[in-house]
């Protein structure tokens, strides 16, 4: 191609996705970006039709999520572009690269009212790492070069380009080389100074109890080898946040599984007596501190983090490390002395006696369907494959989390910022697009998988293979767990009268079955794995059933509701 | 505290909205916000100024950082600096009460900007304790109307680091300009 060629804005749209390296987007189209999508046909990018813009986003998240690669959703101007909001706060909390491509009607129309507009730009401010506004076609190159910039590197996260439909249609030269970057304000290469290197490595020499908080930066950094050399160097155990798990293999002996309001007993406890936190790309989210007064009282506390605006704000920090988190620990791991910690993992160990998740695997069969049991069923069955399980947002999220044991980085795939329930289905899309050689899992509650249940018609018309678990209790569980606990078991509307979930699947041309027994699970997992469509499995599971333990809202972190009496006993762990 | 930031930015479209927006959506309550043109036409310059403790000023600047519209933030409520602000008061002042006014503005080193059979109109500049002084002392005559612009900051002395927009595709800006602990 010559340096200069004349084009439309819609064929420079697609062109400048090609060359940002996009495959596959996910979208919708409609009469503002009806330029675009009559452009398309000269481009080698596949376009995923979705049944509803929230799905298109997810599914762009799942994609980033499971690849570490920019998604991209498409959606016409008005209504389809504010279907996106959903989707694009989900990705701005879980730090999830993606950039939505939204239609916006022809720039003389732009503040008339005109029909299906919507000021997005204006509607996304507080929910985009940062969004644009195109209204001509010598603009499109530049933005989309600098959109797929400011989504992938520092802290990720959405940005919204936001094209008039003018500017779709008009010609101009494009010109990739002079289209560069100009962002002269943008700093997402910042690193720590010497002095707080120092301050961090004397913390680490003179602590005797010290842990380590895994979050989702790990896997967004690349760090899971540094991170996993560290801990084993230094002797450091490790605790991990909802999006942290995978980032260090659940069975390694240092790691202490996951923290905060339904981490275990002896995890939470852990962080309450260390004498150093190390927080490695988390954010201190109240759903793992809960009561900032009370936490970690005693522990001096080391953040690295690639976000400045995130030290200090929720818990102070003695030493910041602002940089990538990957970066900072190839700093650090040459100077970080190997100390006998033994005493201190032997206090831990000795806390795991007091476990409320069991390997429940050798349990007599009461006759009851326990989450746990079709979550750990799951797992015993798929651990040994590259497998990607993605959740919805719930208590089954919850057990997910306690019975799935996680391995690898980007094997969960879970909304944990903003707990977008509807996530699961339309995100597992993206994770398959992504990684088509993996073994894609749905788990979703009852509640959640009717929200964005239409993306079952994608998954059938694009010929995914994607299973999925419905965990059905009917109930909106956790909400009805805290109607529980906190509002004297008024359970006022989260009862669910459901469709039959099979014959949903059926109407979709799925492969259905309903699972009542605890016998039938493995082998509906082995069915499910051996047929080589799309299959849905509806358990239908106890419909009280609660996640232990917990810790209240605002309670502090030691603070924890245990299961009242035990329902299962141990046998041994794996 | 008030913290005052002098905050130096692309001057482009919905510049000011998306810094507006950031300190409502972070609960920070802005006292005074201006924004206008500085020597480089690319460039805008606001000083803003903002109740916050120590730890809320850092997060502030690093939240004003995370816009990428931001070219530099300065918070200069410690250094050395040269804060005005300007207002113009309407002041009712008829026959008798006329020369007062003149000579308490002359007092004030303000301008008279407008005279009216039954008002003055007077402009001061200075910091706002200044203002506030002379509000004060005409408040007695009626103040019929006031405007004032909210305040400007200049550090003394040393300039503020330049900032350009051109030429910057790299993103290779000086290592000094990055704050680094926060």
């Amino acid at each position: 191609m010559e340096n200069k060629t004349s084009m439309t804005g819609a064929s420079i749209l697609w062109e400048c996705l090609e060359r940002e390296g996009v495959k596959t987007v996910f979208g919708y189209p409609g009469g503002a970006i009806l330029p675009a999508y009559d452009a398309l046909k000269g481009s080698k990018i596949h376009h995923i039709l979705v049944r509803h813009e929230q799905g298109a986003t997810h599914m762009a998240d799942g994609y980033a999520r499971a690849s570490g690669k920019v998604g991209v959703a498409v959606a016409t101007s008005g209504p389809g572009a504010t279907n996106m909001v959903t989707g694009i706060a989900t990705a701005m909390l879980d730090s999830s690269p993606i950039v939505c491509i939204t239609g916006q009607v022809g720039s003389k129309l732009i503040g008339s009212d005109a029909f299906q507009e919507t000021d997005i730009t204006g509607v996304t401010l507080p929910i985009t790492k940062h969004n644009y506004l195109v209204t001509h076609a010598s603009e499109v190159a530049r933005t989309i070069r600098e959109a797929f910039y400011v989504a992938r590197s520092g802290r990720p996260g959405p940005v919204l380009v936001d094209i008039t439909k003018d500017a779709q249609q008009t010609t101009c030269d494009f010109d990739w080389e002079a289209a560069k970057p100009q962002l002269p304000g943008y700093r997402p290469d910042l690193s720590p100074e010497r002095k707080e290197y120092e301050q961090a490595l004397e913390l680490i020499r003179n602590s005797k109890r010290p842990v380590i908080l895994a979050g989702h930066g790990i896997i967004i950094s690349g760090a899971m080898a540094e991170v996993r050399e560290f801990a084993e160097k230094a002797g450091i155990p490790v605790a991990l946040t909802l999006l942290g798990l995978g980032a260090f293999p659940a069975s390694h002996p240092l790691n202490l599984g996951m923290m905060g309001m339904h981490g275990e007993a002896w995890v939470n406890h852990t962080i309450q007596e260390a004498d150093l936190l190390l927080a490695f790309g988390m954010r201190f989210d109240d759903r793992v501190t809960g009561n900032l007064k009370t936490y970690a009282s005693n522990a001096k506390k080391i953040h690295i983090e690639i976000d400045p605006a995130e030290i200090n704000k929720n818990v102070k920090v003695d030493v910041p490390l602002v940089g990538d988190l990957r970066e900072v620990l190839h700093q650090l791991l040459p100077h970080v002395e190997t100390i006998d910690r033994s005493e201190w993992l032997d206090s831990i160990d000795q806390l795991k006696g007091d476990a409320a998740v069991r390997d429940i695997q050798n349990l007599p069969d009461s006759g009851h369907l326990y989450a746990a049991h079709v979550i750990n069923d799951l797992w015993r069955e798929t651990r040994d494959g590259e497998t990607v399980v993605v959740t919805d947002v719930g208590q089954h999220q919850m057990w997910e989390a306690q019975y799935y044991k996680h391995e690898k980085a980007r094997s969960l795939i879970t909304s944990g910022g903003l707990g977008t329930m509807g996530f699961a289905l339309p995100a597992a899309i993206g994770a398959k697009v992504a990684r088509p050689e993996a073994e894609v899992w749905v788990v979703a509650g009852d509640g959640g998988f009717q929200m964005t249940l239409c993306e079952l018609a994608t998954i059938v018309q694009e010929k995914l293979k994607v299973n999925i678990a419905i965990i059905n209790n009917g109930f909106l569980g956790m909400v009805r767990q805290w109607q529980e606990f906190f509002y004297e078991r008024n359970y006022a509307a989260t009862p669910l009268l459901n469709p039959d979930f099979a014959k949903l699947g059926e109407a979709y041309g799925i492969r259905s079955m309903t699972v009542t027994e605890r016998s039938q699970v493995v082998p509906s997992v082995q069915a499910a794995r051996q047929h080589d469509g799309p299959v849905l499995i509806n358990f239908r599971v106890e419909q009280e059933d609660t996640v232990y333990p917990m810790v209240a809202a605002g309670a502090s972190l030691h603070e924890m509701i245990r299961r009242p009496s035990k329902i299962v006993e141990t046998a041994d762990d794996e | 505290m008030l913290n005052t930031y002098v905050v130096y930015v692309e001057n482009k479209p919905g510049v000011l909205t998306r810094v507006a927006s950031l300190f409502r959506r972070r609960a920070f309550n802005i006292d005074s916000l201006t924004v206008g043109r500085t020597e480089k036409p690319e460039v805008s310059r606001m000083t803003i100024t903002v109740d916050a403790d120590h730890d809320q000023a850092r997060r502030i600047e690093a939240n004003l950082y995370k816009l990428v519209n931001v070219l530099l933030v300065e918070n200069i409520t410690t250094e050395p600096a040269i804060v005005r602000d300007l207002a113009m008061i309407k002041v009712a002042a008829t026959h008798e009460a006329r020369s007062h006014v003149l000579e308490l503005a002359s007092v004030f080193r303000a301008r008279v900007v407008d005279v009216a059979p039954d008002s003055l109109t007077i402009e001061i500049t200075g910091g706002e304790d200044k203002i506030d002084g002379l509000l004060e002392v005409l408040r007695p005559y009626g103040v019929l109307e006031m405007v004032r612009t909210g305040i400007v900051a200049m550090r003394r002395g040393k300039s503020s680091a330049p900032v350009s927009t051109t030429n910057n595709t790299d993103h290779d800006v000086a290592e000094e300009d990055v704050s680094h602990s926060v």
